[in-house]
């Protein structure tokens, strides 16, 4: 039997897991990962997708358990659940940072309402502007829309509130 | 909260997963033939991006389905013949011009986001979650479609005759949305699905002042009401692109 690493071990490798679509952000700042039990032999991760149609999902829950064995986990479990549903306002502070400095806008933080939060202004990542508009609801991956700031006159990219 | 249902709720349940699974792969392969070929690029976007959601909502229904029949939604998806098949016609009709592809989408998604308002309430729980979890996207979706036939209809000359054209095809079928199968009724008894009559009454008191805001006539045609395994020549067509590569894969085949 093998020594099975503790709950804390385990959070902090999954600091090292990239979102492989925005790849300075963690599982843990995405704020997917939901639950992780260690039961014997048997550790489970629980994670939650973004958006529904994510096709990073799948690469995310591979990359979760090659972390796992790399601790010494024989067989690890990643069990996806969609309750409650995943929101942006699930972004860690430090995941808003990182956004940030990568020059994707964060998502506003809507406390359970998207919808009022469609036509927040936005500042510019670059420059802090807030003469910034939304060119483009839909963007590059499903969790990102299109901004362009008038005052550096620089295209970028928002994290979409959901 | 599966093994609480009886066989035939469950058979019930089965067959409603599967129409709604089939309306959003079917709908979102439609939009994805814009990729590449939208008007402008913002659009390009928005429709790729309109058409991965509807598809990865299909992915959901097909998985839910998969824990009450173990059908894999793969499996589903590819090797199913037409007469197999349950979306509703208006979803399998050719894209058309942009007019179309619009209105299609915007009157799919009231109907889809009237029918989540009203899942989320379902005593099924793994159905009242999944409609929890889709209904935050759909605002996208339902924002994005409005305000395209709101502009085209009352754009130029030439928008609103496309957009009014549109309409005249697209109203008697998308009647098809509303018509309840064989285990429909039990489903409602039970409160695991919306009654179907409710919902037409919802939808059609959005979409009607919303369309005659615009200036569009609502046709007179007579709606469409037959089945959900009756379909119009165009979706084997549509089949035989969708799954043809699944189809020819061999098991060695690797991505």
């Amino acid at each position: 039997m093998s020594q099975m690493p503790s709950q804390e071990q385990i959070w902090r490798a999954l600091q090292e897991v990239m979102d492989p679509e925005i790849p300075v952000l963690s599982l843990v700042d995405l704020g997917i990962i939901r639950e992780v039990k260690v039961e014997g032999q048997e550790v489970t991760v629980v994670m939650t997708p973004t958006f529904s149609g994510c096709p990073a999902l799948e690469a995310m829950r591979q990359e979760v358990e090659e972390k796992l064995q790399e601790l010494g986990v024989p067989r690890p479990r990643v069990e996806v659940v969609l309750d409650p549903p995943w929101s942006s306002d699930q972004i860690s502070p430090e995941g808003r940072r990182k956004l940030e400095a990568f020059g994707l806008a964060p998502p506003p933080v809507h406390r359970g309402d998207p919808e009022i939060m469609l036509n927040p202004v936005v500042p510019c990542p670059y420059c802090g502007s807030r003469r910034t508009r939304v060119t483009n609801t839909f963007g590059s991956t499903l969790c990102r829309a299109i901004y362009y700031c008038d005052a550096c006159q620089q295209a970028f990219e928002q994290f979409k509130p959901l | 909260m599966t093994g609480q249902l009886d066989a035939q709720l469950q058979q019930a349940l089965a067959d409603r997963l599967l129409a709604l699974a089939d309306d959003e792969v079917i709908l979102g392969h439609r939009d994805a033939e814009w990729t590449g070929h939208a008007p402008i690029l913002e659009e390009d976007i928005a429709i790729a991006n309109l058409a991965q959601d509807e598809i990865g909502h299909a992915l959901i229904w097909y998985q839910l389905r998969e824990d009450l029949t173990g059908r894999d939604p793969d499996e589903t998806v590819y090797f199913r013949d037409a007469s197999a098949y349950r979306n509703v016609q208006m979803v399998e009709l050719p894209k058309g011009d942009w007019a179309f592809t619009m209105l299609r989408q915007y009157l799919f998604d009231v109907y889809e986001r009237l029918l989540l308002d009203r899942l989320v309430a379902s005593t099924h729980a793994p159905l009242a979650e999944a409609a929890a979890k889709i209904r935050r996207e759909e605002i996208y979706h339902y924002r994005h479609t409005s305000t395209w036939v709101e502009r085209l209809a009352l754009g130029t000359e030439e928008s609103h005759r496309r957009m009014q054209d549109g309409l005249d095809r697209l109203w008697p079928f998308a009647a098809q949305l509303f018509v309840a199968g064989p285990g429909d009724g039990a489903l409602a008894a039970a409160g695991i699905f919306p009654d179907l009559s409710e919902l037409q009454q919802a939808w059609e008191a959005t979409v009607r002042p919303f369309l005659e805001q615009a200036e569009l006539t609502i046709p007179q045609a007579e709606p469409l009401t037959v089945g959900r395994e009756r379909h119009t020549h165009w979706l084997p067509i549509l089949l035989g692109e969708m799954q043809v590569v699944a189809r020819v894969e061999t098991p060695e085949t690797a991505w």
